[in-house]
């Protein structure tokens, strides 16, 4: 046991950025282990926002003073770093939104209820988050589109045969997870792409979980949109953006309509600005978005290939803890296929109790389906307990979570 | 705060051992809800003749809590006028609320779940039983 080591990530020293992760839960050490859910913020995410308040505060693309050029000068050089760390080389392919969720609702609305007609075909998998199902099923709902769904292994892969078989001519979006927020699985992406390219559609990927964990580009991957969620990547909550392809951003409807998305206003009719700005109407996540890049330069200094390798490595050690200990793992056992969001059950305890017992011994993991209620169905459950990592992730942090799991055992022996 | 005072003897047992955990085919009424958050379900089963609760049972599946509470809904019910039953479950949520200290055997078993209250998470899973009873009992026959 144990032959992995915490090389590629100083995570003992990164603890030290995060206030947060020195303080107690329940009177015992806090021990995070729902990263999946939201990250925990460093210190400089946290000051870039305050500094930002303290002063460089003023509405964007506005005042003409010093200060609104300043705040404007940050928000747009945000838009450019956070773009680039996608592999996005031009800023004006970054839509800036409240998140994953928010990305997702956009391509929705001013792509799919533009586009779509009846006798289209949304191809999704059961592996997705609601945020990248509800979305769709009211889009559906209004154009007559049809939703179908890639079915998973009995490992929650998702094969290229089943994704070839489920694209048909009709089919003119597949909507997919880059990393499922239950299982860690990462569809071949790129393949992925290359397929639905191949019949016509286009591909938007849910990047909640991949973008935080994973070197993404979306140039190499060669996808049309990409969901990204700042809070998750260790930024600020209502921050992220969208990803998308230009000539798809130019060809879109407006998504909400307001100040700033214009150019001019007529009593019966508007003219929009050019991408990105026409989908941001009225005051945007300023602040959170400059904390956001401030998160994007933490992550960067790390290098995102130093992130996945220790993500894999706290994954291959969670895996043979929890197997060890008779945990029944949901997914794949091969931690080469899988990010760090481990699903489980022990014995036969409720993940609900499970997590009432392991928060009474510090360690924060989240219960209940996920927001995925399709994959839980699919497992056969109606909720796991569900244990997610990130950069300041440790391996002592695991072993207390197995700790945790022989007091639920006493508990309920 | 401590497991002990969630985790007690007396919720394990009825977790374990749930009392009258069964279909009933002369039920006047039988009323459904789940708990989005966590999947927990219950379904209740209520004979309803003169205004009395004559007969109790409930199916169902989720978490210690859930099910404890059920379990012990039926048994504290039954017998119960349809008015009397509606009292408990007010005086129950009132408990969960942490607004009562309820007599103690008046009570019986329920009292248990009076550390639930401390795990504000955890109380819509001690209710849910209850609220489905309180349909069962405003609802038609039947329905």
């Amino acid at each position: 046991m144990a032959t992995v080591k915490e090389a590629a990530v100083d995570a003992r020293r990164i603890r030290e950025d995060f206030p947060i992760l020195s303080r107690q839960m329940a009177g015992k050490p806090l021990v995070y282990l729902d990263s999946a859910a939201t990250s925990q913020k460093p210190r400089p995410v946290i000051d870039a926002v305050m500094d930002f308040y303290e002063r460089s505060n003023a509405n964007v693309h506005r005042g003409v003073y010093e200060l609104g050029v300043v705040a404007t000068e940050l928000f747009e050089g945000a838009r450019e770093k956070i773009a680039g760390f996608v592999g996005a080389a031009d800023p004006r392919t970054f839509v800036f939104t409240r998140g994953s969720t928010e990305s997702i609702n956009l391509v929705a609305h001013a792509w799919g209820r533009r586009f779509l007609e009846e006798g289209d075909e949304i191809l999704l998998t059961e592996l997705e988050h609601h945020s990248n199902v509800v979305p769709w099923q009211l889009c559906a709902r209004d154009t007559g589109a049809e939703l179908r769904y890639v079915p998973i292994t009995d490992e929650g892969l998702i094969e290229l045969d089943s994704v070839a078989t489920m694209i048909t001519s009709r089919t003119r979006l597949v909507a997919i997870t880059g990393q499922s927020n239950v299982l860690g699985t990462r569809p071949p992406i790129r393949e992925i792409a290359e397929m639905a390219h191949e019949a016509g559609a286009v591909i938007l990927v849910d990047g909640a979980q991949l973008v935080s964990h994973n070197p993404v580009d979306v140039t190499a991957l060669d996808v049309d949109f990409l969901s990204v969620a700042g809070h998750k990547m260790l930024g600020p909550t209502a921050s992220g953006g969208l990803y998308g392809r230009l000539e798809l951003l130019e060809t879109m409807d407006p998504f909400l309509g307001g100040g700033e998305m214009i150019q001019e206003v007529h009593p019966n009719e508007s003219t929009y600005k050019e991408p990105p700005w026409k989908f941001e109407a009225g005051t945007m996540n300023i602040a959170q978005e400059v904390g956001l890049a401030a998160a994007v330069d933490y992550l960067a200094e790390i290098g995102m290939k130093n992130a996945r390798d220790h993500e894999r490595e706290l994954t291959a050690y969670a895996l043979e803890r929890l197997s060890g200990a008779g945990a029944q793992i949901f997914g794949t056992m091969d931690p080469d296929l899988r990010g760090g969001a481990i699903s489980f059950w022990f014995e036969d305890i409720h993940p609900h109790d499970l997590a009432t017992i392991l928060g009474d011994q510090g360690v924060a993991i989240r219960a209940g389906h996920h927001c995925a209620q399709i994959l839980m169905r699919r497992l056969g459950v109606p909720a796991t307990a569900r244990a997610s990592f990130h950069v300041y992730t440790i391996r002592d942090e695991i072993d207390a979570l197995v700790d945790g799991l022989e007091v639920a055992r006493e508990v309920f022996g | 705060m401590s497991l002990d005072d969630l985790y007690k003897e007396v919720i394990l047992d009825h977790y374990k051992n749930p009392r009258n955990k069964r279909p009933l085919p002369e039920a006047t009424v039988s009323k459904h809800k789940n708990n989005p958050l966590c999947g927990d379900d219950i379904t209740i089963h209520a004979r309803l003749l003169d205004g009395k609760v004559t007969e109790l049972a409930f199916e169902g599946q989720g978490c210690s809590i859930s099910q404890a509470s059920a379990s012990m809904l039926t048994e504290a019910v039954q017998g119960r006028t349809v008015e009397g039953a509606g009292d408990l479950a007010r005086e129950f949520r009132a408990m969960m609320e942490g607004s009562v200290d309820p007599d103690e055997d008046a009570f019986g078993d329920l009292i248990a779940l009076k550390g639930v209250a401390k795990y504000p998470v955890r109380i819509k899973c001690a209710v849910l039983g209850w609220d489905v009873l309180q349909d069962a009992l405003d609802g038609t026959p039947g329905a």
